[in-house]
Formats: structure tokens, C-alpha cells, sequence
């Protein structure tokens, strides 16, 4: 059965996972929305940033946010500069590493939300004297839910679900950093497979709600 | 004109393969369609405007108000405006009421001349105000982004194309509405169409657009009676006349249509007497002849004196403009014809009229 451990794992999982969905989608949603509305140059250098942590090695992401926002790194200068010392290792250190690794799960949904708007309702919209911003609350959000939903249930799986990451930033600080998944590699390194059999049917299971939620509120094909 | 009491609009834009050019005096009140074929620029018009289309150095005022010149530029939620889509773009999120009220409730309380009711019933649509606008027919949908637009009281109605969309039998539902809306609202409207059959039966004045310049701009009847126009028109090449009912005659469901310049038999379609309506009198339905003639199917034939005559656009073909007292009348001829008759200015013919349809 699940151990004091093992639940404690669970709940800093789930802990990390909402909080980093939470800031995702605030500090997606406005890049998703110049990604889909920009005409810069710059669109497919950003777009692809934002894409990194898809095809990248999560160990590379780590290791490289390791050295940023450690000691000598510039975030870490920053950081300490303002009396937060050092991320790593830390919550919020898995928390910043947690928002880049899982921003195009995001990101990207909302901005093919906003693609798919189109230009024809914000110009009605402004045509019945809403301004832009006021267009974006009454028009662009509702009608970007589904890319909302699509964005919440992606980048707090995508969390709960990462490994490398952590192990490189967060390490393995009980109720600080060790999340579901390195308590997982934890039990399979001390041979203890029952309780990795709890923990990773648990996100088995997880996962697959989670996912069949998504599918049948959020039936694919236009709803207009 | 007088600078507050028009639509002074000037603008210059260019786009790689197409540039819009135009100086327009446009009347502040009834409806002026701008009419033109895709491509003239009639639509990039109409979003300038608006404010959609942003055009650096252009001049804009409605009725004395200034929405656009070098200094200023009010963004498309600052110009007091209506706008009509060709689909209606409602919001798919909003029920109809919604969708009306979104427009409105965003207008000062003050500014508000046109309540949801007014524009409701106008068009229609209080059967629909708790639908979504995906259970609404195209007919309905198109009422609704009408009745939205009204909702915000504009000062200035843009409708783009607004009955394109739609099909024939749809179109006849919502032009009674649009009517309704000259008749009833003092609401200067800017109507852009490429089907001379709504022009001819919304329109007070006619800006005739082509390759992105206005080539011709006036009241309806006299523009359309133009000679160097109907060329451009082709088959629907015509005149519209304002007429009333005068008479009716109920053996043969004739109505006798008066107009300045005479009377024409027309199918009767139970129009009241004293009713108004509009004629329309297509040039290739009009044929001349030196007397009166007898023993003939055509119902209509009036006295005309040429005005003047140009070769058409076919080579073979010849287009007279005539005057019927103080009306105008196309007559589309052979050249062997207008030959035959020798026709002349100032020359007295008989105008045989095959058809005349009424509209509105």
C-alpha cells in the first residue's frame, strides 16, 4: 500500500502541477496570442523557443536551467541580488523549470485557439464599439475555451508526468522536490515493487482519465 | 454640398495589384450604394471607413463629426458606425438577445436613439432572441447582424454585401426589412452591392466603382440614366423611376403606374393606389419606332425625344438615351436600326416598352 512517503510524494506532485498550470496559462496566453497574430519576423524564432522542450531532452533543459539559476548563473545572481537566494533544489526552482518544460503544452493549443478565431469576430466586435481589450475578454476567451481546456489538462499532465527535470533541478527532498515520478524510481531502485506498482498504476490511471475527460468534453471538429 | 451635413471621404491605398483612390462627396442621408464589380474596390472602400482598413492620410467625416484625417484617427470601437457583414458574424458563444445587446449596452445611455425593441421588431426576430446563432437560418442570421448593427444607434450603417450570402428566395425575405429600415430610420446608409437588381430598388444615390476608382457618383436615376455608364452595366443596363399606383384594373391584375412623364401598365401585385414604388426599365426591353403603333402585344408605348446616342460595347449595338417628359429612358438599338430611323437629337419617337418590372 501507499506509505506516508509515498503520499506526500503525491500531494507535492499535484502541488507542483497546479501551480505550474496556473502560471502557464497566464504567462501563455499572451504569447500564444502574438504568436498567432504577430506578422514579425521573429514569429518562427519565438515559436520555435517555445517549442524546444518537445523534442530536447528534458536532462538538457535541466542541466542548462541548473547552471542559470545556480550561484554563478544569471537568474541565480539575480535571485540572491534579491535576497531569494538560490532556486535549485528548492519548490520554486521546480516550479520555474516545471513552467518551461511544459510551456508549448500550453502555449500551443491556446495559439491555435486564437488561429482559429479568426480576424472576422474581433472585427465585428469592434464594430459594436468594444475595444481591444474588452474584444478579448467577451469574444476571444470564450470562444478559445476548448484551447483553454486542451492547455490546462496538457500542461498539468505534462508536469505531473516529468522526471529528468526534476531529478536535475529539484533532486530528491522529501515534501520539497520528490514528486510521484522519482518516488517511483525510488522504490524501483530499493526492489520495492509493490509500492512502484501502486504509484504507477495510480498515474496510469490518472493519465487515462485525465485524457478521456479531455477527448469527450472536448470533442475535435469546429462546434460553430 | 455642405461640409457637416455630408459624408466627406478621401482615401488613397495601396496594395501590391490593386490601389483605392477616391474623393467622395457622399449625401447624408437615404442610402448610396457603392456598386461595382469584385475587385473594384467597393469592400476596401466601405472598410476604410469603418476604420478596418487603416489608411494612412485619408480624410473622413460624417455629417460634420471627423473620424479621420491628418491628425486624427478614431479606431474602428470610437466611429459611432454600424456594420453589416456579408455573413452575418454573430457570435457563436452569445444567444440572439446577447448578440443584440452586445453592441448596445457598450453605447452611452445618452447616444442611444434606437432601443432592442425598436430594432427587434423592425426586423423581426423576437421569436429567436433566446437561440444560438447555429440553430438560425442564413435569412435570420443576416436579420440579426441587421438588427444588431441598428442596435447600437449609428450614425453611419456600412452593409457589405449583406444579401450575397443569401439565396434568391432569402433575399426577397430581408428586402422588405431593408426597406423598412429607409423608410422608417434617419439613418444614412453606405450600401455595397455588385447586383444591380438591390441597387435598383434600396438605392437614393449610386457611386459606381471600378478598378478602385469611383468613376461615376450621383442620385439613382439620373446616374443610371448616364450614357457613358449602362455600358459598363451590360445586360442590366436601365433606368429605375420613382412611380405611384394611379389606377388599378382588376379584370386584367394590371396597375397603372404614374410616373414624371406618364403611365405605365404594370402587373398588378395588389400595391395599394397612391402607393409609391419603383419602376425599373431595362434599355434592352425598349425599342423606338416614328408612330404610334397599332396592332401590337406591347402594352406601353410613350412619346420620348432623343437626347443623345453612343455605339455601345458590342460593335453591332447602339444605346439611346431618350426623355419621357422629365424622365430619363434607355433604349438599347442595332446600329442598322438607329440608321433606319436616323435618329437625332432632339428627334420625337414612340418608345415601345416590353417589359417594365416593379420593385419595392
Amino acid at each position: 500500500m501507499l506509505g506516508d512517503t509515498d503520499l506526500a510524494a503525491i500531494v507535492l506532485t499535484l502541488k507542483l502541477a497546479s501551480v505550474t498550470t496556473l502560471l502557464l496559462l497566464f504567462i501563455g496566453t499572451p504569447i500564444a496570442w502574438w504568436l498567432a497574430r504577430t506578422q514579425s519576423v521573429m514569429k518562427g524564432a519565438v515559436g520555435a523557443v517555445v517549442a524546444l522542450p518537445i523534442v530536447l531532452p528534458p536532462t538538457v533543459i535541466g542541466f542548462y536551467l541548473l547552471v542559470a539559476m545556480g550561484p554563478e548563473g544569471p537568474v541565480g545572481q539575480l535571485t540572491q541580488s534579491l535576497g531569494l537566494g538560490v532556486l535549485p533544489f528548492t519548490f520554486a526552482g521546480l516550479v520555474v523549470a516545471s513552467v518551461f518544460y511544459s510551456l508549448p503544452f500550453v502555449v500551443q493549443p491556446i495559439q491555435n485557439a486564437f488561429e482559429a478565431i479568426g480576424e472576422r469576430p474581433l472585427e465585428a466586435a469592434a464594430t459594436l464599439r468594444a475595444s481591444p481589450l474588452d474584444t478579448f475578454f467577451s469574444v476571444v476567451l470564450p470562444l478559445a475555451r476548448p484551447g483553454y481546456l486542451t492547455a490546462t489538462v496538457l500542461g498539468f499532465a505534462h508536469t505531473v508526468g516529468e522526471f529528468g527535470v526534476v531529478l536535475m533541478i529539484g533532486g530528491n527532498i522529501p515534501d520539497k522536490t520528490r514528486v510521484v515520478s522519482v518516488q517511483i524510481y525510488d522504490h524501483v531502485e530499493a526492489l520495492e515493487y509493490t509500492q512502484a506498482h501502486w504509484l504507477a498504476a495510480g498515474m496510469m490511471a490518472f493519465s487515462f482519465v485525465v485524457l478521456l475527460l479531455l477527448y469527450t468534453l472536448n470533442p475535435t471538429g469546429r462546434r460553430r | 454640398m455642405s461640409p457637416d451635413t455630408g459624408i466627406r471621404a478621401r482615401f488613397k491605398l495601396d496594395y501590391p495589384g490593386f490601389s483605392l483612390d477616391v474623393d467622395l462627396d457622399l449625401p447624408g442621408r437615404g442610402v448610396t450604394a457603392l456598386f461595382g464589380h469584385s475587385g473594384s474596390g467597393k469592400t476596401t472602400l466601405l472598410r476604410a471607413i469603418a476604420g478596418l482598413e487603416h489608411a494612412p492620410g485619408g480624410m473622413l467625416s460624417v455629417n460634420g463629426d471627423v473620424w479621420q484625417d491628418d491628425a486624427v484617427f478614431r479606431p474602428t470601437h470610437q466611429r459611432p458606425l454600424g456594420y453589416v457583414f456579408q455573413e452575418a458574424s454573430l457570435f457563436p458563444h452569445l444567444d440572439v438577445q446577447a448578440n443584440l445587446e452586445y453592441g448596445q449596452k457598450r453605447v452611452p445611455q445618452a447616444q442611444r436613439r434606437v432601443s432592442l425593441d425598436q430594432a427587434v421588431d423592425m426586423l423581426n426576430i423576437g421569436h429567436l432572441l433566446t437561440r444560438k446563432p447555429a440553430r438560425l437560418s442564413g435569412g435570420e442570421r443576416q436579420r440579426v447582424g441587421i438588427a444588431r448593427a441598428l442596435a447600437t444607434s449609428p450614425r453611419l450603417l456600412l452593409m457589405d454585401e449583406p444579401l450575397a450570402a443569401l439565396d434568391h428566395a432569402l433575399k426577397q425575405e430581408i428586402l422588405p426589412y431593408l426597406e423598412r429600415l429607409h423608410d422608417e430610420l434617419d439613418i444614412p446608409v453606405l450600401y455595397v452591392s455588385h447586383a444591380p437588381d438591390e441597387v435598383a430598388r434600396l438605392a437614393d444615390h449610386i457611386v459606381v466603382m471600378e478598378g478602385g476608382r469611383a468613376v461615376a457618383a450621383g442620385p439613382l436615376t439620373d446616374t443610371l440614366a448616364r450614357l457613358d455608364l449602362p455600358i459598363r452595366l451590360g445586360e442590366d443596363a436601365g433606368v429605375v423611376l420613382d412611380a405611384v399606383v394611379a389606377a388599378r384594373d382588376e379584370e386584367w391584375h394590371l396597375a397603372h403606374m404614374e410616373f414624371a412623364g406618364g403611365r405605365l401598365w404594370v402587373r398588378d401585385h395588389g400595391l395599394p393606389v397612391g402607393h409609391r414604388a419603383r419602376v425599373r426599365i431595362l434599355a434592352r426591353d425598349v425599342s423606338l419606332a416614328r408612330a404610334p403603333m397599332s396592332g401590337t402585344s406591347i402594352l406601353n408605348t410613350l412619346p420620348a425625344v432623343v437626347v443623345d446616342s453612343v455605339d455601345d460595347a458590342h460593335p453591332a449595338l447602339t444605346l439611346v438615351k431618350l426623355r419621357v417628359g422629365e424622365s430619363p429612358l434607355l433604349a438599347r438599338l442595332t446600329k442598322r436600326s438607329a440608321h433606319a430611323l436616323e435618329i437625332t437629337p432632339g428627334q420625337l419617337l414612340y418608345a415601345q416598352i416590353k417589359a417594365v418590372a416593379l420593385i419595392g
